[in-house]
């Protein structure tokens, strides 16, 4: 039986349009290229979450690879990712930095008392300055700055163990990771 | 306990689905009208045991059950109870309950009503329903299990998201649903009438009112999504060509085209594999809208559920589903032939043109959409198609599209053309230019080729609607409610057209930042910031202000927008306020506090927008005053002897 290519066509068409559903889905769309990567990390001086009197920022952990972490008591998701920072922080490999992005103190340090504190430091970014200038699109992000000040990866969305240890681990040894 | 009755009576249920279809096609193969008869009960007991799981989940909302992890993750305690049920179908899951149960409900309305049709092609049908039933409960099942416990259970739900917490969003999308999966039952109908290899009117008189209906929530459905982005977004946008927003706008695109051409193939026998087509299409569209939607391809400001292995299995179901039907339409369709010919002015070739141009439109729509999931797979790098592209590509071919409406709403079929109306035409589209020129420099200052097309094609489409009935009337002729619906449907097009047009052209929409006391002007409004104060909500708090609107000195309004935060936490949000009117909306919205008092505004001036969404309701009405015409339940009972005759060997 010969089918005329004109009745053919849909089936075709459809056919070359779920190939490239199944490749797209083997994707990740969180993984978006940023325009930071590369280039020095941004620098910023904030007052410190926990005592306002005192200043955080890029300066306190320059010269080592340190992590920053940008999250809210807003965000559902860095519920989620928050016991596996925890986990990270309790494997003392890099320091982590927390930034507070568009949030209440109190609250934020309800929070840290709640869950536990991954944060060497936290700065405190209630109008979000700071997030812009790392290009922050929503939180949870999590950025891997280098001993040079250069930030060489950038992850956005809920931080698991599994891409801890495949994205960011084998970056560590190269970012100068303090031992 | 209860949570585990749900979950039972959806298994339950989609053991009937599968019951529904073995013998439903099991029955029309052999004939045996017992057989048929038990999948025809499969279907009532598919719908009560899925009523049953969506009954059980609502009740875990209602009595805010926190060991159910969807209701601890889309609840909360302060919820009052409209947003608790509506929040069934907040997420993910229960979205997917509630497509099922509506999907199961069009099973039954299909199962109800067509007694008259020929036995086993009925059968069929039901077949084919019972396997999409099949799709979505196991897919629930399997990846999706509302009903999941929480252990241990949490103290207090995360919240439904409170973009969510809104009239019209929690309506929306049952309304959306009743539209995607009504398209499925005249998907069965194409897929049953590929499988028996025959096509008469008679399936086209049976598809058109379940097709229209189906249409009709689609169109209110996204009305509905648009007006809500409008007010509840802060921007004052309406429409954003939102991947989502496309994913529910092809699909109307697709049954736009069906309904039309299906009047074709009802009518004169002609067009009958495109129609099949375009009826396999509207269905298969809405599945591909759930597949970007749920599997987290596409990124998009409405996506709240991404997870891959959902995302593989909807693929593996639109994979089957899709495919087969399509390869079922290569095997069956060539045989149907279509045999009558018709003339250029025909009211046939202006169906076609719609046809064309309005599948144009999805096709270039559906590339926009996945354009940036293709260059991602083929490693061409990260790019977004942006409102541009799509502006450009739906106004290309709506604007022959509505100045041909205008004429082929009155050619008559088969032969042309128009007779003694070719008068009155030529002088309505004169007059229709002279009042888009005249309107456009007295009521706005400016003649500007884009809006005097779009005003002249708006007034061109409804004066030439209104002439239908019209010309009837004064011929004495009947108004059969089919034409009635078709000419409100199309008047509400023009209106629409006139409302994009208005406010595309002449919007104003500007941010200022202002302390208390200030006031900015934007087209001849004078908006005064005048106070800010306190406000409490059952659930959120925030400040709402008061912003004074004058115009040369005369008080017109008081605009109250509102910063809103919810006590479960998140981003605060915008309720804009607005003054409504038949000629402009005014807008304020409330954005950041920037420090010493002062507060960033969003103010807007919106001509005619109101008319888009008039204009979306009219068309939704014609298409229920159309849906109802006596004719479909009178031929119904003509068809029934027919199909008793024919299917005789």
């Amino acid at each position: 039986m010969r089918i005329p290519w004109r009745f053919l066509a849909p089936a075709l068409l459809f056919a070359a349009l779920a190939a490239v559903l199944a490749i797209g889905l083997r994707m990740d769309p969180n993984r978006l290229p940023s325009a930071l990567i590369g280039k020095p990390a941004p620098e910023f001086s904030l007052e410190s979450l926990g005592d306002p009197g005192w200043k955080v920022g890029t300066a306190d952990l320059a010269r080592q690879a340190w992590v920053l972490n940008v999250w809210g008591t807003w965000c559902p998701p860095c519920r989620d990712e928050h016991p596996t920072l925890v986990e990270i922080a309790r494997e003392n490999r890099v320091p982590m930095m927390g930034l507070n992005w568009r949030d209440d103190r109190t609250l934020a340090l309800k929070w840290l008392a709640q869950l536990g504190n991954p944060y060497v430091s936290v700065a405190y970014d209630p109008e979000g300055r700071t997030a812009i200038d790392w290009g922050v699109t929503g939180a949870p992000e999590t950025f891997l700055i280098d001993a040079n000040g250069i930030v060489v990866k950038k992850y956005v969305g809920p931080m698991t163990m599994d891409i801890w240890q495949r994205e960011f681990v084998p970056l560590l040894p190269a970012a100068g990771e303090r031992r | 306990m209860i949570p585990e009755l749900g979950h039972f009576a959806l298994i339950l249920a989609l053991l009937l689905s599968m019951a529904q279809s073995a013998f439903s096609f099991g029955g029309a193969a052999r004939g045996s009208a017992a057989w048929m008869a038990a999948g025809r009960s499969a279907v009532v007991g598919q719908f009560v045991f899925v009523a049953v799981a969506f009954g059980a989940l609502a009740w875990s909302f209602v009595e805010r059950d926190f060991s159910v992890l969807y209701v601890a993750s889309n609840s909360h305690s302060e919820l009052p109870l409209f947003y608790r049920i509506a929040a069934v179908w907040g997420a993910h899951e229960g979205s997917l309950l509630l497509w099922s149960l509506i999907l199961a409900g069009w099973t039954l309305a299909v199962t109800g009503a067509s007694r008259s049709l020929d036995a086993p092609f009925r059968s069929r049908v039901l077949g084919f329903l019972g396997l999409i039933s099949i799709g979505f409960e196991l897919f629930m099942l399997a990846t999706s299990n509302p009903f999941a416990r929480l252990m241990p259970a949490a103290a207090e739900g995360l919240d439904l998201n409170p973009l969510l917490q809104d009239f019209a969003l929690a309506v929306h999308p049952p309304i959306l649903y009743f539209g995607y999966v009504g398209f499925a039952v005249a998907f069965a109908f194409a897929c049953a009438t590929l499988l028996e290899g025959r096509l008469d009117a008679a399936w086209a008189r049976w598809t058109r009112p379940w097709t229209l209906t189906a249409w009709l929530f689609l169109t209110i459905g996204i009305a509905l999504g648009s007006w809500w982005a409008y007010y509840e977004l802060g921007w004052g946008g309406w429409w954003f060509w939102d991947p989502v927003e496309n994913a529910s706008f092809m699909p109307w695109l697709a049954g736009t085209a069906l309904i039309h051409s299906l009047a074709v193939t009802e009518k004169r026998g002609l067009f009958k594999s495109w129609t099949l087509l375009l009826a396999i299409s509207a269905f298969s569209l809405s599945l591909l809208g759930t597949f970007l939607v749920r599997s987290g391809v596409l990124i998009s400001v409405h996506a709240f559920a991404t997870d891959p292995a959902r995302g593989i299995f909807i693929l593996a179901f639109l994979t089957v589903v899709i495919g087969g039907a399509l390869l079922m339409y290569a095997w069956r369709a060539p045989r149907l032939k279509s045999v009558a010919g018709f003339e250029a002015t025909s009211r046939e070739s202006f169906v076609l043109f719609n046809n064309a141009f309005l599948v144009a439109a999805l096709s270039l729509i559906l590339l926009g959409t996945l354009y940036p999931l293709f260059m991602d797979a083929l490693k061409l790098g990260k790019v977004s198609v942006g409102p541009p592209y799509f502006n450009l590509v739906f106004l290309v071919p709506m604007l022959p599209l509505l100045a041909l409406l205008g004429v082929g709403m009155h050619a008559a079929w088969k032969r042309g053309l128009l007779g003694t109306l070719r008068k009155r035409l030529y002088a309505i589209a004169g007059a229709s230019v002279a009042v888009s020129i005249i309107v456009g420099a007295a009521a706005y200052g400016a003649v500007r080729p884009m809006t005097t097309i779009g005003f002249a094609l708006a007034i061109w489409v409804m004066l030439s609607a209104l002439l239908v009935p019209l010309a009837r009337l004064r011929g004495r002729q009947p108004l059969p409610a089919a034409t009635l619906g078709m000419v409100i449907a199309h008047f509400g097009v023009g209106l629409a057209t006139l409302g994009i047009t208005g406010v595309e052209s002449f919007k104003v929409e500007k941010d200022f930042a202002l302390g208390i006391g200030d006031a900015a002007s934007i087209a001849g409004y004078d908006f005064r910031f005048a106070a800010l104060r306190d406000v409490r909500g059952p659930n959120y708090v925030g400040v709402e202000a008061d912003v004074v609107v004058s115009r040369g000195g005369e008080p017109v309004t008081m605009l109250k927008p509102q910063k809103r935060r919810y006590n479960s936490g998140g981003n605060p949000l915008s309720e804009a306020g607005i003054e409504v009117g038949a000629t402009r909306d005014l807008f304020a919205a409330l954005g950041d506090e920037l420090g010493q008092g002062r507060w960033s505004l969003r103010l807007q001036y919106k001509p005619l927008i109101r008319y888009i969404w008039l204009g979306a309701i009219l068309v939704a009405l014609g298409g229920l005053v159309a849906a109802l015409d006596r004719r479909y339940r009178l031929r119904a009972t003509a068809v029934a002897r027919h199909g008793t005759v024919s299917a005789a060997p």
